[in-house]
């Protein structure tokens, strides 16, 4: 039972045994089912279907996963447990895009362009200001000089939310009030970020859903008025996804890409009991890293993406 | 001609072909899809699977519609039962016989429990009412100052304090309330994890010392697997009377709604469909099951073939087929019944697959035209009777529809071989039992 304490899973765990199959079971299971034999059980498959769906990983994704598993059992056949454990985090590790270099994740890393522009977005209550506000507090902690935009220019007291962000993680904020051109505060935020010599520029704006033309035009126009303070901004484009958001965060993500083109995700509410598994499939097929996921409420309550941490804590509890 | 048309159709209608009741056989590959469709629209995976199982052993060995498969019908009892189990009572807002009413509000972050509690305010203030709203949500920054703008957009008053004292806003909310003879008060509160313990302590606080009439829980459609485990908890800890369905304008399916009403068997109350502050709408069970099966074509396809045929004709057709007697006027009306359903190309679109394996032949409503014309230019005798059509009556009648001999020779082929084709099937199912069968369909016979 090597592969138990290689996953973390203590001892005291086993007394949930004849209780309801726990997560440990169905890797237990899987493993038992699968090791010296060239096919895997229909069964066993379906545990791990539902392990998969329940994470919200999505039917494609699972499908896939599954078959990628099977055909490996049928090539290398007499696996061993240990083999079989890491072939499945393998796979699933195998789906999530690594980081990009030019676009470092760690906060202590030097960013290669002066101001760095990074540009938020995503649909309505996904917790964009707050990443905001927690990804400013860490530029800051890291020695970065960092410029926020508030360009959520619609809701209501939005403005304040990152005003109070910004107060709190001790950065300026270039600001319109509500109902300002939402390009002109992105527009303006570069140009001081530009004057100031800021490292970085972080630009929120409005939740908008991705089905509506209207937002998603002004959204890339958002995007173009940058380029003409600095070639190349915004240097990045984040994606921000609620972890409890179902199947609909594929559509977002490809909707959100055609318009602004993302270049990351964040992955925010982990705290709570859903695991987020769409990223997966919108990390594989859209080709864009996992950059950031959101623990909590606290301004330093996020943490850079770890592939094998997030594939762990699927199988988990 | 007539072998165009049969050829094109002929792949869409195989799979009627003489299975006459619903059984696991017959609908396994359909179960698949529905179960396929129902975790593709985020219904949580035990909720799917439950609700699929239930109705299966509710559906077999129902007789099938003539006009539809197996497949198609058994779509349609999971339809209709989806309808049933997300309608269920339809409540509205319970008002206290001694205002204030109070309204509780609670939900995850971002599901859009302020921008509710300003819709819910407008909303009441149409009807009459003068709502007043409380600013508990004394954590999340600006919050409170996001409430206080909505509220000035419809003339609304907000009760907030100072400190982050969440009861004590909702306790002295109350009091104002009452001073001010607000009839409503809305008590907005922060948006919480269900599993931070903290907080859903204090929500149960607040609902305790406050005594709501109406506790709401908000939910975004866009929720996924975990909404049961949200739903559950919530409803463990506060009880909640109805549930609210936000950013319904966007694209999601919304499986997260059949999954809160099979976990927590509360009503879904409200939808809420935009940002504006008028975008609050009642909630429709039907809009919500076809959103969620994603198949409303197939549904409509169903409809459609209930509404036309009608049980008389049905079964006087049955007796004739039966009888041998079903001819070329009985013929011509079931082409007519047909086309009352809509156009050829619609009808072949809405069977699933069809569009697809049909996709570069065009089913023009002009391809029964030269059938129709065959049959028109017949007498009346001729078409109760085909059997007398010689050569000579055979000419004139293509003369007169203009066309040729031989393509009326065609149809009459054609139209013994269908006949011989239905005498087959009406002995296996029976129309008449089809047509009972469809009664049994009505959501409100499900059980």
């Amino acid at each position: 039972m090597g592969f138990l304490e290689k996953l973390g899973f203590k001892k005291q765990e086993r007394l949930d045994e004849g209780l309801e199959k726990s997560r440990e079971g169905i890797l237990g299971k899987l493993t038992k089912a699968i090791a010296g034999k060239d096919k895997v059980d229909d069964e066993v498959l379906d545990e791990l279907e539902e392990v998969l769906i329940r994470s919200d990983v999505g039917v494609p994704t699972t499908l896939k996963i599954i078959r990628r598993i099977e055909e490996r059992v049928a090539r290398d056949k007499y696996l061993g447990s240990q083999d079989l454990q890491r072939i499945l985090r393998e796979e699933i590790i195998g789906l999530l895009r690594e980081n990009d270099q030019d676009k470092p994740a760690d906060f202590d890393a030097e960013l290669p362009n002066k101001p760095h522009v990074v540009l938020i977005v995503g649909v309505n209550g996904v917790g964009k200001t707050t990443t905001i506000g927690k990804l400013a507090h860490l530029h800051k902690l890291a020695g970065k000089s960092v410029i926020l935009g508030a360009a959520d220019t619609f809701r209501a007291a939005a403005v304040q939310q990152l005003t109070i962000w910004s107060e709190r993680a001790g950065v300026p904020i270039v600001q319109q009030g509500q109902n300002a051109d939402p390009a002109a505060v992105a527009y303006d935020t570069v140009a001081a970020a530009l004057k100031r010599g800021a490292d970085i520029a972080l630009i929120d704006t409005a939740g908008r859903l991705h089905n509506k033309t209207a937002l998603m035009d002004e959204l890339s126009k958002i995007k173009r008025v940058m380029n003409k303070v600095v070639e190349g901004a915004p240097h990045e484009v984040i994606l921000v996804l609620d972890a409890s958001t179902g199947q609909n965060a594929m559509q977002q993500a490809k909707a959100f890409t055609q318009a602004v083109d993302i270049t990351g995700l964040a992955l925010t509410k982990l705290d709570g009991t859903a695991k987020g598994g769409i990223a997966i499939g919108i990390s594989s097929e859209l080709d864009v890293p996992v950059k950031y996921i959101g623990v909590g409420e606290k301004i330093e309550d996020l943490q850079l993406f770890d592939r094998v941490a997030f594939v762990e804590a699927l199988f988990k509890g | 001609m007539f072998d165009d048309l049969s050829g094109k159709l002929g792949s869409v209608f195989k799979s009627l072909s003489g299975q006459s009741t619903i059984t696991e056989v017959n609908i396994a590959e359909t179960i698949r899809e529905i179960r396929r469709a129902l975790l593709d629209a985020d219904v949580n995976y035990e909720v799917a699977r439950e609700f699929t199982r239930k109705v299966k052993l509710e559906a077999e060995g129902q007789g099938v519609l003539t006009s539809v498969s197996p497949g198609q019908q058994f779509t349609k009892i999971v339809y209709d039962e989806l309808i049933f189990t997300l309608g269920g009572t339809k409540d509205e807002l319970r008002m206290a016989n001694v205002p204030p009413t109070v309204i509780l509000i609670a939900g995850l972050q971002g599901s859009g429990k302020t921008t509710f509690a300003g819709k819910l305010a407008k909303f009441l203030k149409d009807k009459k009412h003068n709502p007043m709203l409380a600013a508990a949500d004394v954590y999340r920054p600006a919050a409170i100052e996001q409430l206080k703008t909505l509220a000035s957009q419809i003339d609304v008053p907000v009760y907030s304090i100072e400190e982050k004292d969440a009861l004590r806003v909702a306790k002295e909310a109350l009091n104002a309330a009452r001073k001010q003879a607000c009839d409503v008060l809305i008590v907005d509160t922060a948006g919480r994890l269900h599993v931070d313990a903290d907080m859903m302590d204090e929500v149960a606080a607040i609902k305790e010392a406050i005594k709501p009439n109406e506790t709401l829980f908000v939910v975004d459609s866009m929720t996924g697997q975990d909404a049961v485990n949200t739903a559950r908890e919530f409803n463990t800890r506060i009880d909640f009377d109805g549930v609210v369905l936000t950013k319904l304008d966007g694209d999601t399916r919304g499986g997260a709604a059949l999954s809160i009403k099979q976990v927590v068997e509360k009503p879904i109350k409200f939808v809420s469909t935009g940002e504006k502050l008028d975008a609050l709408q009642e909630f429709y069970p039907d809009r919500m099951a076809q959103r969620i099966l994603g198949m409303g074509d197939v549904v409509s396809l169903v409809e459609k073939a209930q509404q036309q045929f009608d049980e008389d004709e049905a079964k006087k057709l049955q007796s004739k087929i039966r009888s041998d007697s079903f001819n070329l006027e009985d013929f011509y009306k079931q082409m007519q019944q047909v086309k009352k359903m809509g156009s050829m190309q619609d009808l072949v679109n809405m069977i699933p697959g069809a569009s697809n394996a049909l996709k570069n032949v065009e089913v023009s409503d002009d391809a029964l035209k030269p059938i129709e014309a065959i049959i028109n230019s017949m007498t009346v005798e001729e078409r109760r009777n085909p059997a007398i059509l010689n050569g000579s009556r055979r000419r004139r009648i293509a003369k007169g529809a203009g066309t040729e001999v031989r393509n009326v020779n065609d149809l009459m082929r054609q139209f013994e071989q269908m006949k011989k084709m239905m005498k087959k099937m009406s002995g296996m199912g029976g129309m008449g039992r089809a047509m009972q069968g469809l009664k049994n369909l009505k959501p409100g016979r499900m059980r």
